[in-house]
């Protein structure tokens, strides 16, 4: 993985995360805003698959299990689909909450990625 | 627009409102400790059967719980509350035995230290679940905006 990248990851997928739970509280139903910020985490998320392909490659190789790592990126790359296809189908306010929770969700499991694939402790 | 207020939608699915995020937060770690047990227990499960068994326990018992939140039914309500008691009873025995007796687990589980490794949710989660199940019996289902 490359830090940046993750970095920047995180931040935006906490940022979509925050501001879909909020606007989802606020009694909003879905929106193009949300939606699109969960969008935005998904595709970033393609890209880390991409990443998480080509890094071993150029000398860059998970220090930890590979395995555990891919089960974690495998399972977020589902989340926003998942998500977006939800809040399509079913447009209450608590459905924009769901979108946030997936991509706060996603922002945890982008983190243990990056533990898993540099730190161990084992 | 249609007046939300006048005519409710009878509602098919026991669940909704703020039923849906629990549903959703349950699918995510359901998702999360498939992928990490399936991947401790194919891998290395002779360096940690105990910790690493527990861990394909708290995959069902989340799979089980989404399931049953989301069925309808007398006895999906009564599945419910056995997954989520199950999942409370775990988190503070194993949470517990791994503060006691770190050796006990060498790897950690979902629910080693009362669920740290994922933000204190599984220590969250059945109290909200419970809280949740309790005010939603079947029989007695109200709408909810």
């Amino acid at each position: 993985m490359i830090l940046w990248f993750t970095i920047l990851q995180i931040a935006i997928a906490v940022l979509a995360g925050v501001l879909a739970v909020a606007v989802g509280l606020a009694k909003k139903p879905p929106s193009d805003l949300t939606l699109g910020g969960a969008a935005l985490v998904g595709v970033l998320l393609i890209a880390q698959v991409v990443v998480a392909i080509v890094a071993p490659l150029s000398g860059n190789p998970p220090t930890g299990n590979p395995y555990e790592f891919w089960a974690y990126l495998i399972s977020a790359v589902i989340l926003p689909p998942v998500a977006i296809l939800w809040a399509l189908l079913e447009r209450s306010n608590w459905s924009t909450v769901v979108v946030g929770v997936a991509c706060l969700a996603i922002a945890i499991m982008l983190w243990r990625m990056y533990v898993i694939w540099t730190i161990q402790s084992a | 627009m249609t007046s939300r207020t006048s005519a409710p939608p009878v509602r098919r699915r026991r669940i909704s409102g703020v039923g849906l995020v629990l549903v959703a937060v349950y699918g995510i770690l359901a998702l999360a400790a498939t992928g990490r047990s399936t991947v401790q227990i194919l891998t290395d499960f002779s360096e940690a059967p105990l910790a690493y068994t527990l861990s394909a326990v708290a995959a069902v018992v989340y799979i089980l719980a989404t399931v049953a939140l989301v069925a309808r039914g007398v006895l999906w309500y009564r599945i419910a509350w056995i997954t989520i008691a199950f999942e409370l009873l775990f988190v503070l025995t194993v949470g517990t035995l791994s503060v006691v007796d770190a050796a006990l687990f060498p790897r950690d589980t979902v629910w080693s230290y009362y669920g740290l490794g994922y933000l204190l949710v599984p220590l969250v989660l059945p109290v909200l679940g419970m809280l949740w199940l309790s005010r939603h019996r079947p029989g007695a289902e109200k709408v909810e905006s």
